[in-house]
C-alpha cells in the first residue's frame, strides 16, 4: 500500500509553512507579552510610590494653650519639639484659641502631623540633618512619634504643606463636574439618538449630521476646552475655574460617545420587537417607550459610564477652562472655583518638593481606582443584561 | 385535550359571534361576504414596481391563502392590509384596499386606530421580553379596551384559551414570553393579537419557523380561529395552504396569476402556471 498521508513531513516546503507558522505565533505571544509587563511594570511602579502616602507620622505633643500662644502658635509647643511638628498644626493652634475661648490656660495632649521632612525621612525617601535624625528615632522608640493611616489625604484638600495636602476637594470638584456633565450630556445625548435612530427620515441631511456626530467623537479634547472657553465663559459669562463650565465643556465632549453608544444599543433591539409593536397598534413613541427603550436601557447606561469615565480622566480642556486652580476649600456649589482628581494629579506633579512625589502617585491610584470601578461597573451591566436574540 | 380546549374557546368567544355591524350571527349564515378587498393595488418600492394591479376579495370568517415563489409580493401584499408598508421608506402606493368598504389608506384613517381592527403575526415568533401576562395586556391597557386587573385577568384568560395556550401556562403567567418553545411563542403571539379583539388577523407565515408538531397545533388554531375572525395567510406550504385556506389566491411575479376556492385551485387550477406551481414545476 502506497502511504501517501504521512510522507510529506519531509517535504520543505510544508517544513518552511510550519516555521513561519511557529515563527509568527511567537510574535504575536511576544507582543502579548511586552504589553502585559508595560502594564506590570506602571502599575507596579506607581503603587511602590505612592501607597506610602496614605500613611503618615505623628506626634504625640502636649500643646500648652498659654497666653503667648494666643498670637503664634508655636509657643503652645514645648521648644524641641517646634521643628518636628507641621507648621500647619503649629499655624492652627492660635485659630482654634479664638474659636473656643474656654481652651486658653489650658493644656492637651494630641497626636498631630509632623513636619513633612520627618515624614519623608520615616518612609525611606529623604534623609535628615544627623542630630534631627537622631531626635526623632529616640521619639519612635519612646512612642512618642507613630505611624497612623492617613485620613487626611482623603478629609483634606489641597495644599502648601505636602503633610496635609489630600484630595477631598478636587474629588468633590470631580463629582460636581461629572452631575453636570451627565445632566447636560444625558438627556441631549439620548434624545439625539432616538430621533436618529427611531424617527428620522434616512436622508442626505440626517447623513450628513451623522457623518458630523462620528467626527465629533474623534476631535481632540483640548479643542473642546477652547469652545468651552469661547462659549460658555466669554460669551455665556459663566464663571471661570467653576464646575459649571467644565461639566458643560466635559458634556460637550461626551456628547458624541453617548450618541453613538445609545444608537448601537437602539439598532440592537431586534426589528421583528418594533414590528410587533406597530402591529397591535402602538404609535412610534409608545413603541419607543415601552419596547425599544427597557431593552436598550443597559446598553446606554453602560456607553454612558464609559463617556463619563472618559470624562472623569480628561485633563487638558479643563486647563483651558481654568480648573487648574488652587483650590484647599472643597467648593460648595457649581458655580465656585473648583478643580479635578487629574487636574490635582497634574498640579502636584509639577510640585518639586519631595514628598509631593508619593501624593501625586496615590492621586493617581485613587483615579485609577475610580475609572477601574466604573469601568467594571460596565461591564457588570452588560454582562447582567446582555440579552442575546 | 383538544375537545376541551374547544369548549373553553366556546365559552371565551362569545363578544365575537356577530357580525362587523353588532347583529348576531346566526348558523345557516354561510354566504361569504367580502371584509377586505384590494382593487388595482399597484406597489414600488423606490423604482422597483412590486405589486402590479392587484384585485383581490378577503371574505368574513374564512380563511385565505396567499401562496408563491418567494419574492412574488404575496407578504408585500399581506402588509398593506393593516399599512406595515408605512413603515418601510420609499413605498409608493396605488389603488384602494378597503375594510368593510372604507378605504384604509383615505387620509382621515388612523393608523393606530386600524391595526386595532387587523391584528397580524409575524413569521417568526416575536413575544415582547416581557411575562406571558405582560404580552397580552400590554396592547388593551395601552388602548384602554382593558382596565381593571380582573377585566385584564379576564381577557388574559380568554385570550390564551382562544389561543390554545392556557393550559400550558396557566400557572406560570409570569415567566418571560421568550422562554416558551417556539410553537408556544407563536400561539402567544396569536393570543396577543387576539386579545385587542381584531376583526382580521394577518399571518405571515406563521409556521415557517416551527417544527411538524407545533405547525400542526396552530394549523389546528388556525382552524378555529376562522370562526370568529377574518383570516389572511401567507404560506410558503402548499399542503397546508389546502389543509386550512378555504379560499386561495397563488402570486406570481407580483401579480394575482388565480384566485379562487382552495378545492378548485388546487384539484382544476386554470391557469397553467398555476398548475405548475402546485404541481412543483417551478418554485
Amino acid at each position: 500500500m502506497q502511504r501517501r498521508l504521512t510522507g510529506s513531513a519531509n517535504d520543505p516546503r510544508i517544513k518552511a509553512r510550519y516555521r513561519g507558522e511557529k515563527r509568527f505565533k511567537a510574535y504575536t505571544v511576544t507582543a502579548l507579552f511586552v504589553a502585559f509587563a508595560i502594564i506590570i511594570a506602571f502599575f507596579t511602579d506607581i503603587i511602590s510610590q505612592g501607597y506610602t502616602a496614605f500613611w503618615r507620622t505623628e506626634v504625640n505633643v502636649t500643646i500648652d494653650y498659654n497666653e503667648r500662644a494666643e498670637r503664634i502658635g508655636r509657643f503652645a509647643l514645648a521648644e524641641d519639639m517646634r521643628e518636628i511638628v507641621s507648621r500647619g498644626a503649629v499655624r492652627s493652634i492660635p485659630l482654634d484659641i479664638r474659636n473656643n475661648p474656654e481652651l486658653a490656660g489650658t493644656t492637651r495632649q494630641e497626636w498631630v502631623p509632623t513636619y513633612s521632612r520627618i515624614d519623608q525621612y520615616f518612609k525611606g525617601n529623604e534623609e535628615l540633618p544627623p542630630e534631627m535624625a537622631a531626635q526623632v528615632e529616640e521619639l519612635m522608640e519612646a512612642g512618642v512619634i507613630r505611624t497612623t493611616f492617613n485620613w487626611a489625604f482623603f478629609t483634606a484638600g489641597d495644599s502648601k504643606l505636602p503633610e496635609l495636602a489630600g484630595i477631598f476637594s478636587a474629588v468633590v470638584g470631580s463629582i460636581f463636574v461629572l452631575f453636570v456633565t451627565l445632566i447636560f450630556a444625558f438627556p441631549i445625548g439620548v434624545m439625539s439618538a432616538i430621533y436618529l435612530e427611531e424617527f428620522a427620515p434616512d436622508n442626505k441631511l440626517t447623513q450628513l449630521i451623522e457623518v458630523n456626530i462620528n467626527n465629533l467623537a474623534a476631535v481632540p479634547s483640548i479643542i473642546f476646552g477652547l469652545l468651552g472657553l469661547a462659549v460658555f465663559i466669554n460669551t455665556f459669562g459663566a464663571p471661570r475655574s467653576s464646575a459649571l463650565v467644565g461639566g458643560l465643556t466635559l458634556g460637550l465632549m461626551t456628547l458624541p460617545i453617548i450618541i453613538i453608544s445609545t444608537r448601537a444599543a437602539l439598532r440592537a433591539v431586534p426589528d421583528p420587537i418594533r414590528l410587533g409593536a406597530f402591529a397591535m397598534g402602538c404609535s412610534r413613541w409608545q413603541v419607543v417607550r415601552d419596547h425599544v427603550l427597557p431593552l436598550s436601557l443597559p446598553g446606554i447606561l453602560t456607553g454612558t459610564i464609559i463617556g463619563l469615565a472618559q470624562a472623569m480622566g480628561e485633563t487638558a480642556p479643563l486647563i483651558i477652562v481654568g480648573m487648574i486652580a488652587y483650590i484647599p476649600e472643597a467648593p460648595g456649589s457649581i458655580f465656585e472655583s473648583a478643580t479635578v482628581l487629574p487636574a490635582q494629579i497634574f498640579t502636584w506633579a509639577s510640585e518639586p518638593r519631595k514628598a509631593f512625589v508619593e501624593k501625586t502617585a496615590a492621586g493617581i491610584i485613587v483615579l485609577l481606582a475610580v475609572l477601574l470601578t466604573l469601568n467594571a461597573a460596565a461591564v457588570f451591566l452588560r454582562r447582567k443584561f446582555e440579552r442575546r436574540w | 385535550m383538544e375537545t376541551e380546549v374547544k369548549t373553553k374557546t366556546a365559552t371565551g368567544a362569545h363578544t365575537m359571534a356577530q357580525n362587523a355591524d353588532g347583529s348576531p350571527m346566526t348558523a345557516e349564515q354561510k354566504q361569504p361576504t367580502v371584509k377586505m378587498s384590494a382593487r388595482d393595488l399597484n406597489l414600488w418600492y423606490g423604482d422597483t414596481q412590486a405589486l402590479y394591479d392587484i384585485n383581490l376579495d378577503c371574505y368574513s370568517r374564512e380563511v385565505t391563502a396567499l401562496i408563491g415563489p418567494s419574492g412574488c409580493g404575496k407578504s408585500t401584499f399581506l402588509r398593506c392590509l393593516n399599512r406595515m408598508n408605512d413603515l418601510i421608506p420609499q413605498v409608493r402606493l396605488q389603488g384602494d384596499v378597503t375594510l368593510d368598504g372604507e378605504d384604509i389608506y383615505d387620509h382621515s384613517v388612523d393608523v393606530v386606530q386600524l391595526r386595532t381592527f387587523i391584528g397580524m403575526v409575524f413569521q417568526k415568533p416575536n413575544p415582547f421580553p416581557k411575562s406571558i401576562y405582560e404580552n397580552i395586556a400590554y396592547a388593551p391597557r395601552l388602548h384602554g379596551t382593558g382596565t381593571s386587573r380582573s377585566e385584564l385577568d379576564d381577557l388574559v384568560e380568554s385570550s390564551l384559551k382562544r389561543a390554545g395556550l392556557w393550559n400550558e401556562v396557566a400557572d406560570r403567567l409570569d415567566t418571560p414570553g421568550t422562554e416558551l418553545s417556539g410553537g408556544q411563542q407563536q400561539r402567544l403571539c396569536i393570543a396577543r393579537a387576539i386579545a385587542v379583539n381584531p376583526e382580521v388577523i394577518l399571518m405571515d407565515e406563521p409556521a415557517s419557523a416551527l417544527d411538524p408538531l407545533a405547525t400542526a397545533t396552530v394549523e389546528a388554531l388556525i382552524h378555529e380561529l376562522k370562526d370568529n375572525y377574518t383570516i389572511v395567510i401567507v404560506t410558503h406550504n402548499l399542503q397546508q395552504a389546502a389543509r386550512v385556506a378555504g379560499y386561495t389566491a397563488f402570486f406570481h411575479m407580483g401579480k394575482v396569476v388565480e384566485f379562487n376556492d382552495t378545492d378548485t385551485l388546487f384539484t382544476n387550477p386554470k391557469e397553467q402556471r398555476t398548475e405548475d406551481y402546485i404541481t412543483g414545476r417551478f418554485g
